[in-house]
Order: structure tokens, then sequence, then C-alpha cells
């Protein structure tokens, strides 16, 4: 036991260097702010530690920095919180697909609340970026199987099936719904047991505790192996500078969710950590205007989530890889 | 301690000194690198936005040619093998292309991840100690370890005993212990790389029990393919002819004919699993070879490249099979190359790119690398043929040296 905790004390000392040179005194604090030429990294950035080894002071130190970089790129005062995971509870989400009529609102409501970028009036190559793709689906191209098997889970029976192969994520009628289609909106499925979180090379993903699949901005190198991984093609890279009008920003930000990302590092839905922390619905379940979207704790056995995982026929993506999804599709 | 530098400083004279061949030689080589650190230096500055490359298919060129370098690199050990386990003497004198070879095409893998990752001023996370690296989880981690220790195995071996050699000194047996470590070590590189992508149930394509054999087969073809065309250059270009035999070309044609048709098999094991029991699954091999229709468009892009791979491979084995020209040394350049070129452009397009069509939700979305990608890569490759040459250039002056009073 001592010698565990002799061995951490030592790494701690060992990070504490690199911090003491890191921060803080007024001799190094313009060091600390030089910027690295052509790829524009000050010190103080390079040297900022995993987000999960960071002590309550460390966070509140980089916090001001990342605040103040907020400022001067955008020109905009936000706050950004850590606030800690609830105690007893797993986030889940179910989809009413009957239900779902493929307006695309929860898209663009995620992406105002989340500060995805936008497309930018002057450079065409800064596009948009969707945590939320809607899949249209011809109805004849469901597999039968979505009606029929039960597939036993942590958390209720599911049904398995649906083919993504044939869909179509860009269908741009008149009037949506038409009427020989569904819609199956996909997110971060935030998989209990993710692909993406086990290929990082380097920690940037994880799971928090209570089920959501979050990245460190600061950490993640950029190697995208985490998109490769994903079978629900949910997670986005910026390719670029994300573009973001200063009226646009949501100035409410947590730090594993919408802050505003840097360049070469990915992102996902978070369930908008930002909310859900605070007992709030994420931004797409109240923008839909059908009601498809539904939230809650898993492990409360009370939970309107559960009620429908037990009620009603549930499937999730890709059953057969085996990655548990917590995000559940259900149909009345 | 002395000594050390001193052989340092006769190696870098050895290597800056030569005729005005060599010269033009290095400074074809050098423009290469400065329009790819040019390119780089110019994605550094406006991202990876710069390249082909987008969320549907996320890795591209580099990552490609990261793949097929390492197995490049891994095919040194077909001449240690023989050498240092058989005693097979005739690849004495080759060995050192061999282990400059790995130290080539690693500089070049290594550098192409360094253009792909999204953050370089980052890349350090991946480290221990100073990093969190995700250990044992993570592929990407292990292939940091087995490269870079295979790179450092590569530059111990023979840089020792060149050392030992320029000192008239015979090598201690110790070296041995490393030598014989390389061998698993070169397996054990292409062997993670493969499983990098293996691993993977998101990706149907890659996600086969047959991708690690199929990547040491095809880096075990054309390794030595790459080996006998350098070999057939400095035999006709430079005065090192007479220590190049016939045998050893002989046998290292052999290794490289007996792997590709161990490759074509592989492939062919590949393909009938895939298009036979025809699940969902096969319509990324079906992109490949085919092309996708969608909307009444059909997107076949990786098509021509496909079916020339193929080609040129079968067309390499028909050449290298029969005896009469096997041993014509024109034929012989002409099927290595073809080799060479197959294994690429298979490696290179055909293995990365189809495992991200469609992606997982079902877009088609077509990959083409940019000029400045191309001209990045490029630059690698300048990098890498530019060490090789320097490395070359000085173990054969030294180990010269020592051989030529036998005349």
């Amino acid at each position: 036991m001592d010698r565990k905790k002799e061995a951490q004390d030592k790494d701690m000392g060992r990070r504490d260097f690199i911090k003491k040179v890191a921060v803080g005194s007024a001799v190094t604090a313009p060091l600390m702010n030089f910027q690295i030429p052509i790829v524009r990294v000050s010190l103080d950035e390079l040297l900022q530690k995993h987000f999960k080894e960071m002590s309550e002071e460390e966070k509140k130190r980089v916090i001001e920095r990342l605040e103040k970089e907020h400022r001067e790129r955008y020109g905009v005062d936000v706050k950004i919180k850590t606030t800690e995971p609830l105690k007893g509870v797993v986030w889940g989400y179910a989809l009413n697909i009957k239900r779902c009529i493929g307006c695309r609102r929860c898209v663009y409501a995620c992406v105002k609340e989340n500060n995805q970028s936008r497309a930018s009036p002057e450079d065409p190559t800064v596009g948009e970026i969707h945590w939320i793709r809607v899949v249209e689906i011809e109805k004849a191209k469901i597999e039968p199987g979505t009606e029929g098997t039960d597939f036993r889970t942590k958390f209720g029976d599911v049904k398995v099936g649906i083919s993504l192969e044939e869909g179509e994520h860009y269908y741009d009628p008149e009037k949506v719904p038409e009427k020989e289609y569904i819609y199956i909106p996909i997110q971060c499925q935030q998989c209990e047991k993710p692909p993406c979180v086990k290929v990082c090379p380097t920690k940037a993903t994880w799971k928090e505790p209570d089920g959501v699949i979050v990245v460190d901005y600061n950490w993640c190198i950029g190697c995208r192996y985490c998109m490769a991984a994903c079978p629900y093609w949910a997670r986005r890279f910026n390719w670029t500078w994300p573009y973001l009008p200063k009226d646009e920003i949501n100035p409410d930000m947590h730090y594993l969710g919408n802050r505003i990302r840097y360049r070469g590092v990915v992102e996902k839905c978070t369930f908008c950590i930002q909310r859900t922390r605070e007992g709030r619905y994420p931004a797409c379940l109240e923008a839909c205007p059908v009601g498809a979207r539904k939230f809650g704790n898993l492990l409360d056995p009370e939970s309107e989530i559960r009620k429908i995982i037990d009620e009603k026929r549930v499937f999730r993506l890709k059953e057969e890889l085996g990655t548990e999804p917590k995000f559940f599709y259900y149909m009345d | 301690m002395r000594n050390f530098v001193q052989f340092i400083l006769y190696s870098l004279r050895i290597a800056l000194s030569g005729n005005s061949k060599y010269y033009a030689w290095l400074a074809s080589l050098l423009v290469l690198v400065i329009f790819g650190t040019y390119s780089y230096l110019y994605q550094l500055q406006n991202g990876l936005i710069i390249t082909g490359m987008r969320d549907q298919v996320s890795w591209g060129l580099y990552i490609s040619n990261f793949t097929f370098f390492v197995g490049v690199a891994a095919s040194a050990v077909l001449i240690v093998v023989p050498l240092y386990v058989y005693n097979y003497r005739e690849f004495e004198y080759i060995v050192t292309f061999g282990e400059f070879l790995a130290v080539s095409a690693l500089i070049i893998a290594l550098t192409n991840v360094l253009a792909d990752v999204g953050r370089v001023d980052r890349l350090f996370h991946m480290f221990p100690i100073i990093g969190t690296p995700n250990w044992p989880d993570s592929m990407l981690t292990w292939d940091i370890i087995v490269l870079n220790g295979y790179l450092l195995l590569n530059l111990l071996i023979p840089g020792y005993k060149l050392y030992k050699k320029y000192m008239n000194q015979e090598p201690s047996n110790w070296i041995r212990y490393f030598i014989l470590l390389s061998i698993p070590w070169a397996i054990s590189i292409h062997t993670v790389t493969a499983f990098i992508y293996a691993g993977l149930s998101a990706r149907p394509y890659w996600n086969t029990a047959l991708m690690a054999p199929r990547f040491i087969a095809s880096a075990f073809t054309s390794g030595p393919a790459m080996m006998i065309l350098v070999l057939l250059i400095i035999r006709r270009y430079t005065f090192y002819r007479k220590y190049i035999s016939d045998k050893a070309i002989s046998t290292l044609t052999q290794i490289t004919l007996i792997a590709m048709i161990i490759n074509l098999f592989l492939l062919l094991s590949e393909i009938y699993t895939v298009f036979y029991s025809a699940t969902v699954h096969q319509i990324s091999l079906k992109y490949l070879f085919f092309g996708l229709e969608h909307d009444g468009k059909l997107y076949a892009a990786l098509t021509p490249i496909a079916w020339i791979s193929v080609l040129m491979q079968v067309t390499s084995v028909g050449l290298l099979l029969p005896k009469r020209t096997r041993q014509n040394f024109k034929a012989l350049a002409l099927a290595c190359a073809l080799n060479f070129g197959g294994v690429w452009l298979e490696k290179g397009m055909g293995l990365i790119v189809p495992g991200f069509v469609p992606t997982p939700i079902g877009e088609i979305w077509e990959y083409m690398p940019s000029f400045m990608e191309a001209v990045i890569v490029l630059g690698t490759i300048g990098w890498g043929l530019l060490v090789y040459t320097l490395m070359l250039k000085v173990a054969k002056t030294i180990e010269g040296k020592q051989n030529l009073p036998e005349e």
C-alpha cells in the first residue's frame, strides 16, 4: 500500500515539476505565453495536463486561460464549467422512429447549443459540423428482424435490426415526412463498450461515470483512429478552425462538452453534458416538435426511459457488434 | 568515445563526397524534400483541410503510405534470417542493403504519421512518462513502441558492425542477440500495423483474420522486389558490382516469387469468402473492384487502380515463373517494378480507402488526394531515399576499403 502511494507521490512530483515550471510566477508568465510559430500554440497550452490528472486548482487555472482564449479568438465572454457527473446516474436516450418526421430541428438545435462550426461566408472550405445525422430509409428496406427478435441487455430486452447500408442523410424533399420513408436520427450512441475509447492512443476520450463518452479537446492528437473505429459515424474532425459568428456562440460551456473546439481535434455528442449535469434535458430533445425523443436515468427503474425499454418494441443500432449502445430506438 | 566521434565525422565526409552523378542524385532528392517540407509547413499553417480527406474518408494517402512502408521495413528480415540463422554467405554483402532499407522505410512510415495527425505539437501525449499512452488497449500505442524499437535495432546492428569494421576489429558476440531479436521484431511491426485495422468491427472490410497474414505476404514480396531493383541499379552504375553475386539475386528472386504467389492466394481467399457469402459486408470490396451505384450515379474512382494492381502482380508472377525471363535482368527488373508498384497500389489506395466506403451510415463519398497531400508524401519518400543513399554510401565505402586489398 505504502509503496503504491509512494509511487503515486513520485508520479505527482514529476508532473508537478513540469507544472511548476509551466504556470504561475511572474518571471515565467511571459515565457508561458510564448507562441510557437506556425502551429501557434502557447507553451502554457502545450504543457497542460490530461483533464483527469489535474487538481482542482490546476483546472481553475486552465479554465481561466481557456476563457481568455475564447475572448481573444471569438470576442465573447464565456463561462466554462467542469461540473462533475451526478451520482447514481447513467444516462440513456430513447427515440421513437414511428414519430420522427425527419425535420432536422434536433440537428440545428444541437449545432446552436454545442457551438459547432457554421458554414463560413468567406471561406468555402469551412463547413457546418453536425453531431446528429438523420438517415432516411425506405420503409420497405427495414429488415424483417426489426419487429421480432429479442435481445437481452443490462437495461431490459430489445429487438434487433435495421440496415443502414441503404440510408440517405442528404435527403431534401419539399416537405417532410415523405410517405414511404422512415427517419433514423443518429448521434453518438454512448456505448457501454465504446470501440472509440479502446483505440485512442492517448486516453483523450473516455467514458464518464454517467455513461457519457467525452473528449478532452486539449489532449486529443487528432489521429482519427476513433473515427475509424466508430460503427455509427458519430465523430467529427475539425479539418480547419471552426467558424462561429460572435452572436451565435452559446457562452454556457463545459470543458468536456460544448466549448469551442480547436483545429485538428475530434468532437462528438455528449448528450449535452453542460445541461444534463444540471438537471436539464439535451437540446435535441427540447427541439423535437413531435416528442420523439426521451431521455433519462437508466439506473432508475421508475424512469420514463426504463418504462420505454420495458414496454415498447425497442432496438439498438448494430447490436451484433457488441458495443451496447445506451441509445435506444423504439416504436409504439 | 573519441574513436566513435572520428567514425561519425569520417562517415559524414564519405556521405558528402562523390562524383557528379552522385551529387545530381542527391540534389534531385533534395528537391523532393524541399517541396515536401514546404507543403508540410503549409499544411501546419492551414490544417488538414488542404488534404483530400474529410469525415467520410478520414484516413487517406498518409496512412496508406505509412502502412505500405512498414511492410517494406519488415522485409529486411528476409536477408537477416538466411544469413544469420542459416549462415547463407551470399547475403553477407547485401545485408546492409536490407537493414538500411528498413531504416529508410521506417523514416518514410513515421513521417507519414507525422503528416497525418491533426495536432503534431501534442504527439508526446502518446509516450510513457510525459504522456498517457493507452497501453495495452490501443494498437497505435503498440505500433509506436514496435516501430521505434525496430528503428533503433536497425540503426544499432549495421551501425555497430560498420564501426567495428572501421576500427579493424571483429564485432563482439553480444550483437548477435540483437540480430536474433530483430527477426521476430520485424514480423511484429507489420502484424501490429495490420491489427490496427483488423481489430475494428466498425469496418467489415478490414475486420478479417487474414489481414495480418496478407500484410506479411505482401511485404515479403514487395520488400525483396525493391531490394533486387536497388541491387540491379548498383550493379549497373557503380563499381560495387563484383560483390553482388548472381546467386544472391537469384535467391531474392525466389523469395519474391513465392511470397507473391502466397499474397495472391490470400487475396483470392478474401475475395472468395466475401463475394460467395455475399452478406451486406461485401459492399466495400465491391466498391473497390466494381464501383457502387447510387441514385443512378456510378462511384468507381478506385476500380482502375484495383484491376491494374492485380494485373501488375499477376504479370510479375508470369515473368518470374519461367527460368528464362527470371534470369534475364531486364525482365527481372520489370517483374520487380510491377511487383512493387502493384503492391503499392493495393496497400496504398486499395486497402485503406475502401474501408471507409460506404460510411457506417451508408454514405458513398469518394476520396481523392489533393495535390499538396501528394507532394508531402513524395517529400517523405524523398527523405527516405536520401537517408538510404547516404547510409549505403558510407556502409559500402567502409566495407569496400576492407575488402579491396583481396583483389
